[in-house]
Formats: C-alpha cells, structure tokens, sequence
C-alpha cells in the first residue's frame, strides 16, 4: 500500500459494506478482489442493490466473480474512458443514500473521485482500496498534458518529451500526480530510470 | 468569565413578542458600532444578571448574517425550566445593558453542498433563520421542512412562507401533519446536506432513518443544545484550585465551578462542543451524564464528566480543576 509522504498524497482504505440500500462500485483489475473479499463480511441481500462498473483489464480476469455475487447490474467496460458517459449518467440520477466503493489502481480511483465529486460526493464518504499496480496518472506541469500508467522515475511525457520527477504531489481536481522537469538546467543530464510505480 | 469566549456590552434594543410563548430580543453595541460578523448557526452566551445569580444561556442569532447592526434571538418561554427563559421574558426590556459572548458556530452550513435540506422543529427554527438569510443572499439551493403544535405556535412561519415561498414546507402537529421523512430522504439528489435542529427525539429520528437509508455521517449536521437538568444537590472536590462545593438542586455543575471563583472554558453550555470536558479524579457514587459529546465508553468509564449538563449522585467526587 502507498505511504503517505505528503498532505495531498492520497490516502486509501478497505472497503467496507456501508448501510444503505444502492451501491456502486467501480473497479479496474485487482480491484475487484478488494469488492470479493469485502463481500465476505456484508449482510444478506447486500448486492441486491448494487450495481458494478468493472474494467477487466488486458488479462481480462475476475469478471466471472464479480458475477458470482450476483449485483443487480454488472458492466464490464474495456476502459475508463468508455465507461465515463454512462457513470455520469447514473451519478447526474443518483439520489442521496448513494454510496459509492472504488477500488483498484490510483489512476482509476482518482478519475472515479473526481467524476464522483462533481456530482457532489465528498471524498470523506468515499469508500477507496488500492490494489494491484502502483502505475501514476500524471499531468506533467509544463505543457500540461496527461500521461498515464506511469511506472518509472523519472518518467518522459508523452507530450512534449520533457524528463519529469514524478512528485507525490497529488491533484484531486485532476486526479493526476505533478511532474516536474528534473534536468532543467542542463538537458544533458540524464539520470538513470528506474521502475518504481510498479 | 471563561477564557473560551470573549464578550460584547451590549444594549437591549427591542423586545418583540411573537406569539404566545416566543419573545424576540434585538441587541445593539453600547458604543454604537457594528457587532462582529458571524455564519448562520451561530450562537451567543447571553449573561443574565439575575440577582445573586449570573445565568449563562446560549441562544441561536436568528438575524441576517449580512446585517451587523444588530443581533437578534428568540426566546421560548419554559414555565417548569430553570428559570433562564422567565428571566428573559419578565426582566428583559429595551435599554438594558447586557452581556453577550462573541458568536460561536457549532452548526455551520457545509457550503460544498449542492443542496441544503433543513429540518426544523418548534424553536429549532432560529438558526435556520439566519441560515436562510445567508444561503438566500447567495443564492443557494436550500428546502426546509418545519414542524410546529399548532398554527399559531409556528415561529416566524409566515415571514418564511413570504421569504422564500414553496421552498418551505410547514407541518402542523393538530393536524396531524408529518413528515413523510424516509421520502423526503431518498429523494435529495446527490450532494445534498441535511440540517435538523428541535427537539432530541426528532434529531434523534431524522438522524436514526439517514443512516440507515445510507446517508453519510459527514453531511448530516444537527444542533441540540439540552438545558441542565435540576437534580439533587452534591459536594465536588476541585482538585486543582482546591475548593470544596456544593452544586444546587437547580444549578448545573458548571454555574457551581463558576459561583466558586474558578474560570472553566465553555461554548455551548449545552453538552455538544466538548469544550468544558473535565477529568474526574475520584468518585464514589454514580454519574447523570446528559451530555452528547462524551463516547458511551467515556460515560462508562466514569473518568470524565461535562459540567455544563451532566451531574453526580453520591458520597464524593473529586474533579481535576
Ligand atoms: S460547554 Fe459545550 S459541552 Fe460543555
């Protein structure tokens, strides 16, 4: 699990059957083990009103025991980005009794806080567990673009080329981590990369 | 008198009755200046110099945040309560001087959320009065249900019905009017926060059928200030001043703590700040603990106690002040 360093650096929990009546998990990969092994403790009937938004993923595993527990709904979608509409959609509907479980890497639980917090969650009433890839979502602060699944340090910006730190400064409104030119002062100076995000 | 709140000379500047059992009293600077800023839910300690005694009653501000001028509350005659709202009633005329505390905010508005939804009952309604105010100024999305006996005791009804139309909604007890809460509460759109002030069984049921219909604790805000309640009379051992006192049968522990010289920190007055939670040292006998502050287990303990509304039954007690 990430350690907290700073103030803005996310911190994550367990996810845990909240009361209520409608439940909504969105989970990518592992993250729907953290929904499996939650449901171990939660009450009778409890995924009768759940509804569950899962990206499989490139091995496309765990979508037969997401089925298993039996939510009202299951969507299994192949990226954050198609599954975005339709998760507005249900948040723009949703009424307050709501409660919303995102589980899975940061880069998916960041975009789903953010969409959520739109919609006027707040994150205190979130319930988030990280699993599986450490992999960062990270907006690089020069020309701004975002690049995904960042695994190294320092990482290259998919954008515009630049070497970055990977800061643990973190954005909720972007859902991104900072990255910031680490050989500023002279190109040519390239530090060794390592995997680290894993 | 408390290091926790700093005061306002004030002067009584109208006495409004407005119904039956409600007074309104307005409140200026004596120097003429405009009074401290304060948010919707704000209370102020009036000070009641009431012969030999002092009394210390939080009251709601029920005026416009927007308008410093003046500081308005609205009293509720209690004929059986201690005596603070009969003062009030009996004593209290334009061009007195008086003591207020600065405003303190134990139930401010979230103004993250999208909607406000507001539950009142009975008097409860005076914090909501400001609130609207302010949320009404910046065009906030609110909606406020108010429960009242009777027509006639329905506090500031009309002026709200005339304020702000179909966003409140009035429920008559001899009518049988009530609300239909579970409905109310599944139906809020996402964002929604919820604010419930009046009697404890009504904070108790507003906030019982939230949680269970899935509302989270963060956006459920409530305000129950309890009066001290009356009871038989008991020593206390003060530890760290080292004086012995006696606790009157319509005095609360914290007024006796006071009446002794010693300075206590407060706000509420009311049991839910947490502000005058004090240790107890030793104690033989048994605990009233009538506050909402302290953990099931802190009552259980028998190691704290919050003067303000709590008290003890028994042979000693020795408390850490
Ligand atoms: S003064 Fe607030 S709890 Fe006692």
């Amino acid at each position: 699990m990430a350690a907290k360093t700073i103030i803005s650096r996310p911190i994550y929990g367990t996810l845990s059957p909240q009361p209520g009546k409608h439940h909504l998990f969105v989970a990518d990969a592992e993250g729907a083990l953290a929904i499996t092994d939650m449901a171990a403790e939660a009450p009778a009937g409890f995924f009768d009103g759940a509804e569950i938004v899962f990206i499989a993923g490139p091995d496309g595993k765990y979508g037969a025991a997401l089925e298993a527990l039996k939510p009202a709904q299951l969507h299994i979608a192949p990226s954050f980005a198609s599954l975005l509409p339709r998760l507005k959609q249900t948040l723009a509907n949703a009424h307050m009794g709501l409660r919303l479980y995102l589980a899975g890497t940061e880069g998916l639980i960041g975009q789903a806080m953010q969409v959520a917090l739109e919609a006027g969650i707040d994150h205190t009433s979130m319930q988030t567990e990280h699993r599986g890839s450490l992999a960062r979502r990270m907006q690089c602060v020069h020309c701004k673009g975002i690049t995904e699944n960042v695994t190294t340090q320092p990482a290259t910006c998919s954008h515009c080329g630049l070497l970055l730190l990977v800061r643990d400064h973190y954005s909720r409104r972007l859902a991104a981590f900072q990255g910031v030119c680490i050989n500023a002062e002279d190109r040519s100076e390239i530090p060794p990369m390592e995997e680290i995000f894993r | 008198m408390s290091t926790g709140t700093t005061k306002l000379d004030v002067v009584v500047s109208d006495v409004v009755p407005v119904n039956e059992l409600v007074t309104r009293f307005h409140f200026r600077r004596r120097d003429g200046e405009l009074l401290p800023t304060f948010s919707g839910g704000a209370h102020v300690v009036v000070e009641m110099r009431d012969g030999e005694r002092t009394r210390l009653n939080p009251y709601s501000l029920m005026g416009s945040p927007l308008d410093t001028r003046e500081y308005t509350i609205s009293v509720r005659r209690d004929d059986v309560g201690r005596g603070g709202s009969l003062f009030m009633h009996n004593q209290v005329r334009p061009g007195l001087e008086m003591v207020v505390s600065y405003p303190v905010n134990l139930f401010s508005l979230d103004l993250r959320a999208k909607k406000h939804l507001m539950l009142a009952g009975g008097i409860g309604i005076t914090p909501f009065m400001a609130q609207t105010a302010q949320l009404a100024g910046e065009g906030g999305n609110f909606e406020l249900h108010y429960t009242c006996r009777t027509a006639s005791l329905g506090t500031y009804a009309d002026v709200l019905s005339e304020r702000y139309g179909r966003r409140v909604r009035l429920y008559h007890d001899d009518r049988e009017e009530r609300i239909e809460l579970d409905r109310l509460l599944s139906s809020q759109p996402l964002g929604t926060h919820l604010y419930v002030c009046g009697p404890a069984g009504m904070i108790n049921w507003v906030r019982d059928r939230a949680a269970a219909l899935g509302w989270p604790p963060e956006t459920v805000h409530f305000e129950h200030f309890a009066a001290p309640q009356p009871g038989l009379p008991f020593d206390v051992t003060l530890a760290v001043s080292g004086k012995i006192i006696r606790v009157g049968e319509q005095q609360s522990l914290l007024e006796a703590i006071e009446a002794a010289g010693v300075d206590p920190p407060y706000l509420c007055r009311g049991g839910v700040c947490g502000q005058c939670e004090t240790n107890v040292i030793s104690c033989d006998g048994k605990f009233i603990h009538n506050d909402h502050w302290l953990s099931e287990e802190d009552h259980r303990s028998g190691r704290k106690i919050m003067p303000c509304v709590s008290r003890f039954e028994g042979k000693s007690l020795v408390l850490e002040r």
